[in-house]
């Protein structure tokens, strides 16, 4: 049918047509000449990169972000299970619509609600812990790099924490009522029941969202909030390797250089992704892919 | 059955969740009521329940600047005509994909599905828009991320679950494909269509990665991404800041603080006074997805 060609040719243009700048990355690329009459120069750009202190910086980064990320992710599998054993319906649902909004806003207006508790003039923290006396300098966390990794993975907790709680909660709605009440009858108590029951119901969950993951650990941190939440003073722990490539692609106009960058993350996620996936295939039998 | 140790847990469980509950909601309640308040009077310290000397002054001067309306006005037309064009294109894809003579369609949809998978990355897409002639203009805001797979086969699965009765009839009645898409199918899946058209419209409003990669022109600046600038500008050194505050302070009646909190609640507020009636459509879009994909 005639409908979907223009569909599908738009999909083409915008999601495939740029792979074919890939060969971008072997070639050093002069604007205004065509894609083909460009220089070859082999894997000049890559040498670049692995020779590159700031990428190691960058590369750096992501991976302590990605680990921390990864350290904190069973906690919207905690707060389901909480969540799960509230009997007070109404408190449940409102908790659970408050603590999914974050997840609704964008990084802009997340690193707006952190300036304005956390900013060393204006921030409501500082003024109200130095009028109380309790500090007596003000204190800068924003532009504090020996804090910026964990105050970053917190920061990512609070927007995503309540939302990634909900799809742990359909997992649990979908576990047979009948175990529970087996359970009961063999007198175990809630703590047991959660250990034995709900948690198990939980993991082929955590293990699907864990492997993809891993296959998104090169992305650590992700481009919005290092950028949004990035300034002079933390650069050097928030500059991941998304935020390297624009930097050097967009802002220092190396074309070649930032596509040589972003290939060899892609292909690694790739193979990241994959190499997980065949673990848990081996483990537990199960393939996300 | 229930032990004393349970019963502390419950209290226990009560008292942490209302925490984790205020720690998400009040930062909101806060800024909203900073944006309410006399600039000079919060200097000093805040009202935390109540705006302290409850003015308009704040929104007065950021609706009588050109510089925040103009913006504004490009994030409502970018939601507006964004989330329209992703419904009807979104739409009409799927539904053409259901159908058995179209060509191809196993095809098409396979190289649908792994855009999701894929990515060319930053600087080929970069140079995809430059090569377009796209950089600089509106459509960049609309017409790239048209199509999105993952809306495109939630709507194409609610599509095969209609009864293919209805459309055979109307079929032997002689209607078009394209009348029955639109008197037949479009009215069926309302249901499927709200869900999407109000996940593709936070995506627009909270958009601002191609304001920032594309359009550098302050015509077409987002609310988003000048509310980033303004937030940017404000320096971290104690000294800038204390001499912004005391360039607005003179300048004007109002301090950068303030102006900020009002933008952000500007910001906020289409997503606020929506999400809580339209939540169960976002874990509806969630279940959904979790259960395809």
């Amino acid at each position: 049918m005639l409908m979907t060609v223009p569909f599908f040719l738009l999909v083409l243009v915008f999601a495939y047509v740029p792979i074919f700048g890939w060969v971008m990355a072997f070639q050093d690329y002069f604007p205004g000449k065509g894609m083909l009459s460009q220089s070859f120069v082999g894997f000049k750009h890559f040498e670049r990169m692995f020779a590159d202190d700031e990428f190691y910086r960058a590369l750096r980064n992501t991976l302590v972000l990605s680990f921390l990320g990864l350290l904190v992710s069973p906690a919207p599998m905690a707060l389901a299970l909480l969540l799960n054993e509230v009997r007070r319906k109404w408190f449940r649902k409102t908790i659970q619509i408050i603590t999914s909004f974050p997840n609704f806003i964008s990084w802009i207006i997340v690193f707006s609600v952190f300036f304005a508790f956390f900013s060393v003039e204006d921030g409501v923290i500082n003024k109200l812990f130095l009028e109380l006396g309790i500090w007596k300098t003000p204190s800068n966390i924003l532009a504090d790099p020996s804090a910026a990794w964990v105050f970053q993975t917190l920061v990512g907790m609070w927007k995503g924490l309540g939302w990634g709680a909900i799809i742990y909660l359909a997992a649990l709605a979908g576990i047979d009522q009948e175990l529970y009440e087996a359970a009961r009858v063999d007198g175990a108590n809630r703590f047991r029941e959660a250990w034995h029951i709900s948690l198990p119901g939980m993991l082929p969950t955590f293990v699907v969202l864990f492997i993809l993951g891993i296959g998104g650990m090169l992305s650590g941190g992700g481009f919005e909030q290092m950028f949004t939440f990035s300034n002079p003073m933390v650069v050097e722990k928030l500059d991941n390797l998304d935020t390297y490539v624009y930097r050097t692609g967009l802002q220092g106009i190396a074309f070649s250089y930032a596509t040589a960058v972003g290939l060899a993350k892609s292909l690694v996620s790739i193979l990241l992704l994959l190499g997980a996936n065949a673990i848990s295939k081996r483990i537990n039998g199960s393939s996300v892919l | 059955m229930s032990s004393l140790s349970e019963k502390t847990f419950s209290v226990l469980n009560y008292v942490f969740l209302a925490i984790l509950g205020i720690l998400c909601f009040y930062p909101f309640y806060f800024i909203i009521v900073y944006s309410f308040s006399d600039p000079k009077a919060v200097l000093s310290s805040p009202g935390y329940l109540f705006p302290k000397g409850f003015t308009l002054v704040n929104y007065e001067t950021i609706f009588t600047q050109n510089d925040v309306l103009r913006p504004f006005f490009i994030s409502v037309a970018r939601t507006v005509s964004g989330t329209a064009l992703t419904l009807i294109g979104c739409a009409m894809f799927a539904y053409g994909l259901t159908k058995k003579d179209t060509p191809m369609r196993k095809f098409m949809y396979v190289v649908l599905v792994f855009t999701m998978y894929i990515s060319a990355g930053l600087i080929p897409g970069y140079l995809l828009i430059k090569e377009l002639h796209m950089l600089n203009t509106f459509w960049v805001y609309i017409i790239p991320g048209m199509i999105n797979a993952f809306f495109l086969i939630l709507i194409k699965t609610f599509f095969e679950q209609l009864p293919a009765e209805l459309e055979e009839a109307a079929l032997i009645e002689g209607a078009g494909y394209f009348r029955i898409f639109w008197s037949l199918v479009v009215p069926l899946s309302k249901p499927i269509l709200a869900t999407i058209a109000i996940f593709a419209a936070v995506g627009q409003w909270n958009n601002w990665m191609d304001n920032l990669l594309y359009n550098s022109s302050q015509s077409l600046l987002t609310l988003q991404f000048m509310l980033l600038k303004f937030l940017q500008t404000q320096s971290y050194s104690m000294k800038d800041a204390a001499m912004m505050a005391a360039l607005g302070n003179e300048a004007f009646n109002i301090t950068p603080q303030s102006i900020r909190m009002a933008i952000t609640v500007i910001v906020i507020f289409p997503v606020l006074a929506v999400y809580p009636f339209l939540q169960r459509y976002f874990v509806k879009g969630i279940m959904i997805g979790a259960v395809k994909g």
